[in-house]
């Protein structure tokens, strides 16, 4: 599985005088966990917001399985198959669990305006699908006895999970998960794990920013390591823990391991 | 599909046929007149409370789409376009229905649109101007689409006041009744006063389904999620824009729907629906009855447009609905109808405010 | 036209224009400190000129001799709309609790509604005039051929001392700075001991402060009527916008370019387009560049309250 499902190709995106992502080209291949990392401030949720059509590029492309979408609006990214989560949970607060999870069937669904003023038979239907296959997501991530409780009353982990069902609603191809470990603790952050991997095995991608250095080392099949918009590094874990650079971002140049005496 | 959302709309069948049954039975029929006025006004704070509620957009200029349907069905209907019968395209209009030939007061021949066409003409205007107008101004957040409805609301204002053909300060008058069917129209002559009740009262209740069942759609779900928060919502395949635009075109068809027939209903249209004051008065009904609740601006929509037209504000018109707008924002920003007595007399009593 | 006609006219613009300036600036100040847009910034200016207008007629009457009747007069309405404009701030805004934008928008607009009531009670609706300054309605100073009215040069040199005023004031008191302060970072400047909440009503005050002076000063070229306040804030907010919110200097630059374009406006047309010409502005600017013209693109997004 080496085709490759996400490309960019020297991104660049600055605001005002700060330079976030400055040339920037990876790839992502289709089936795989990969991950982005770099210490904070080193542009990787700007990369994603790049990525996902919240910001436009100054220069540079981003390709989806071949096709460009550089510069693309959010709607018509998720409608292509991309969807993310928020560093921030941004749940739809006073709307049930069911109903987040129900807006997540939105790209792949159709009754406009006029079909839902006058509640034509055919959106009935289509209402029973959204609504079962909202539940069936629900069931899978166990969040089911929760479906008609309000969003904003659960506890920070299952919030999380719910923007996770939201998400998979879309029926995505590529997932972009935007440090989706923060603020869980370990039992919690090896759910995670698991449920990342159950993903992938479903035949998502995944591309995910963390500062979880177990949780990147543990699951993820390549790393993207970005400092102050740059990339540094891209490779296979182990070879990333061994990579001079990176180690002198993160520890400063008194760790590198200097061959010459 | 859960049918408890069209319970409502029985109850408040029921509840107008037993008030006319009642004013009827009392001798007090007069009151019909009120209660039709006052319906059609609700029709513009139906569609702006989806705009407001539900797609979270501020319009403080919805009083100007209410003069475009109530302007353009007074001016079609009354322009006599005779001298020109030869243009060939009257000659097309004339199949169509749209022209009809009838009579002024004075006998004489006129040859003018026909209400329906006028009508059907006003809501498409009304329609294509909200396009175009929200294509720029939906984009603009907050204060500043505050302001740009606010200066639209305005150059209608200054349009109607200052245009002939609008009869300028004093509007359009001896608009001609809306033949709906056979002997069924909206007229404001007594002998008809009971059909044109219930004839509001359809056309409310026809646009309270409508909005009950977008609110329930997958549309109305989208428009919740845009309110709620907009990013996300355009992360899950949501095209925040258009669904914006298509709730600020229908509001504005809505409020359009509302002027045209109260201009058929009345015999007449000026200027001062079309004021910035009656923009805000819409805005105000809306916060009272609870920006999301459709039933609660509704009946507040009724209620304070009756007590309105029965004059008892008095001089202090203005003023209540200036007060209801401070008050409900201190004490009851999702609106009355939603809050709990107790909360209420507690926030009255206690100094709030925010940290 | 000759020189004299467009030199009149040009006074005459950059005078309305310069009032437009100075309820701009009254918008920014309360903007920049707190985020809101108060709808009511328009009464301010007709208040103070309505209290001056009373309080001339009744101080000569309490044995106030006629020439100090009238600086009296303005001097106490200042301070009455002063205290007013802290009165709102502290009766209504303060007790909003989860205030959003929409909700200010709102209960600004309620209050202003209310304090135009007010003024249609209490005076009624005719039209008023503080007397002029200097003068009469006939006097006129020359220059350069063209005859102004000297109230013009008392308009302009009112703005200019409260701009200077107003410059000094947060650039060099204490109290300045701490609005300036709450104005970039509200929690940053609470953490270091300044009462926001005091600078929020400061805000108000200040702005209705000079909103009010500015309101006796164009009063007796304009006249003055209760409901003038809403067209007042409308040309004041599109000068706001068209100079960028928060601005102030290029509030003043925004107002005079209003004002002159208006003034063009009526050289060559009829006076009823007047009106036309500062919504077409603000459509205009809202649609093409809400950031103003001289505010950088990034800051076209409103801040969050």
């Amino acid at each position: 599985m080496d085709e490759t499902i996400l490309e960019t190709r020297s991104l660049h995106r600055h605001f005002g005088g700060l330079h976030a992502v400055a040339d920037v080209s990876f790839t992502v291949d289709r089936g795989m966990i990969k991950g982005l990392i770099g210490p904070n401030g080193a542009g990787k949720t700007t990369l994603f917001n790049l990525i996902a059509g919240t910001i436009a590029p100054h220069e540079g492309e981003v390709s989806f399985r071949g096709r460009r979408i550089t510069a693309w609006k959010p709607h018509a990214i998720a409608s292509l198959g991309i969807a993310r989560t928020f560093q921030t949970t941004k749940l739809f607060a006073h709307m049930t669990v069911l109903e987040n999870v129900m807006v997540g069937r939105h790209p792949r669904t159709r009754s406009g305006f006029f079909a839902g003023m006058l509640n034509l038979p055919w959106t009935w239907r289509e209402h029973q699908q959204i609504q079962s296959s909202a539940m069936e997501i629900l069931e899978e991530l166990g969040l089911s006895e929760y479906a008609q409780e309000t969003a904003a009353n659960l506890s920070f982990g299952r919030q999380r999970l719910v923007e996770f069902a939201r998400a998979l609603a879309t029926e995505p191809l590529l997932l972009l998960l935007d440090e989706p470990a923060a603020g869980l603790n370990i039992y919690e952050t090896q759910e995670l794990a698991e449920l990342i991997r159950k993903i992938r095995d479903r035949g998502i991608t995944c591309l995910v920013v963390e500062h979880d250095m177990s949780l990147v080392m543990n699951i993820c099949d390549d790393l993207l390591v970005l400092d102050q918009g740059r990339k540094i590094a891209e490779g296979p874990p182990r070879a990333i823990q061994r990579d001079p650079d990176v180690i002198r971002i993160y520890l400063g140049d008194n760790h590198v391991e200097d061959p010459q005496p | 599909m859960n049918l408890t959302r069209y319970i409502p709309i029985l109850a408040a069948a029921t509840l107008i046929i037993t008030t006319q049954l009642l004013l009827s039975a009392i001798g007090q029929p007069f009151y019909m007149r009120e209660i039709t006025t006052s319906a059609y006004y609700a029709l513009v704070v139906i569609g702006l409370c989806l705009l407001m509620g539900y797609a979270g957009q501020v319009s403080l200029g919805h009083a100007g789409f209410f003069a475009i349907g109530g302007y353009v069905c007074g001016a079609m209907t009354t322009c006599n376009l005779i001298d020109y019968r030869g243009a060939w395209l009257l000659t097309l209009a004339r199949p169509a229905k749209l022209l009809i030939e009838r009579q002024d007061l004075y006998g004489r021949n006129m040859l003018c649109f026909s209400p329906w066409g006028s009508f059907i003409i006003a809501l498409l205007l009304a329609a294509i101007i909200a396009y175009l107008i929200g294509l720029p101004v939906i984009r603009l957040k907050g204060h500043y689409l505050a302001m740009a409805t606010l200066g639209f609301g305005l150059i209608i204002s200054r349009i109607v006041q200052g245009a002939k053909v609008f009869g300028q300060a004093d509007g359009i008058y001896n608009v001609p009744p809306f033949q709906l069917f056979g002997n069924i129209q909206i007229t404001g002559d007594s002998d008809y006063r009971i059909q044109n009740y219930y004839i509001a009262w359809a056309v409310v209740l026809a646009a309270m389904l409508l909005a009950i069942n977008l609110v329930h759609s997958r549309v109305g779900r989208a428009l919740r999620s845009i309110h709620q928060s907009e990013e996300a919502a355009h992360s899950l395949g949501v095209n925040t824009f258009q669904y914006k635009l298509g709730t600020f075109v229908l509001s504005a068809v809505f409020a359009a729907a509302g002027g045209a027939l109260l201009t058929f209903y009345n015999g007449a249209i000026s200027p001062s629906e079309a004021s910035v004051m009656k923009s805000v008065r819409y805005v105000a009904i809306v916060a009272v009855g609870g920006m999301a609740n459709l039933w609660g601006a509704m009946i507040m929509g009724i209620v304070l447009n009756f007590l309105s037209l029965r004059h008892k504000f008095g001089i202090y018109d203005e003023a209540v609905f200036g007060a209801i707008l401070i008050a409900v924002m201190i004490f009851a920003p999702n609106g009355l109808l939603r809050m709990p007595r107790r909360e209420l007399l507690q926030r009255f009593f206690s100094r709030r405010s925010y940290g | 036209m000759n020189l004299p006609q467009v030199i009149q006219y040009c006074l005459s613009g950059i005078t309305e224009g310069s009032i437009y300036a100075i309820v701009a600036i009254g918008f920014n100040i309360i903007y920049n400190t707190t985020g809101i847009i108060n709808f009511a910034q328009g009464e301010f200016l007709i208040v103070g000129a309505m209290s001056a207008i009373s309080l001339n007629a009744i101080l000569p009457t309490l044995g106030l001799s006629e020439a100090l009747s009238l600086p009296v007069a303005i001097v106490l309405a200042v301070m009455i709309t002063t205290i007013l404009g802290g009165l709102v701030e502290l009766v209504f805004i303060r007790r909003v609790s989860n205030p959003s934008v929409l909700r200010l928008i709102v209960i600004t607009i309620g209050i202003s509604i209310l304090i135009r009531e007010a003024m249609l009670h209490i005076w009624d609706e005719k039209v008023r005039s503080l007397p002029y300054f200097t003068g009469n309605e006939v006097s006129t100073v020359g220059i350069f051929g063209a005859h102004i009215s000297p109230q013009s040069l008392w308009v302009l040199g009112i703005s200019a001392v409260i701009v200077a005023g107003l410059t000094l004031f947060f650039r060099f008191t204490a109290i300045g700075r701490a609005m300036r302060a709450c104005a970039d970072d509200r929690m940053a400047a609470r953490l270091c001991g300044i009462n926001d909440r005091w600078m929020v009503t400061l805000s108000f005050m200040l702005s209705a402060g000079i909103g009010a002076l500015a309101g006796c000063a164009i009063s007796p070229i304009t006249q003055t009527q209760y409901d003038m306040g809403a067209p007042l804030a409308i040309k004041g907010f599109t000068v706001a916008i068209l100079g960028g919110l928060g601005n102030s200097m290029a509030a003043i630059a925004a107002g005079l370019m209003l004002g002159l374009l208006e003034a063009l406006t009526t050289s060559q047309f009829p006076v009823a387009y007047k009106e036309a010409v500062s919504i077409v502005v603000l459509l205009l600017i809202l649609v093409f560049r809400p950031s103003g013209l001289f505010g950088r693109r990034e800051m076209g997004s409103l801040r969050a309250f």
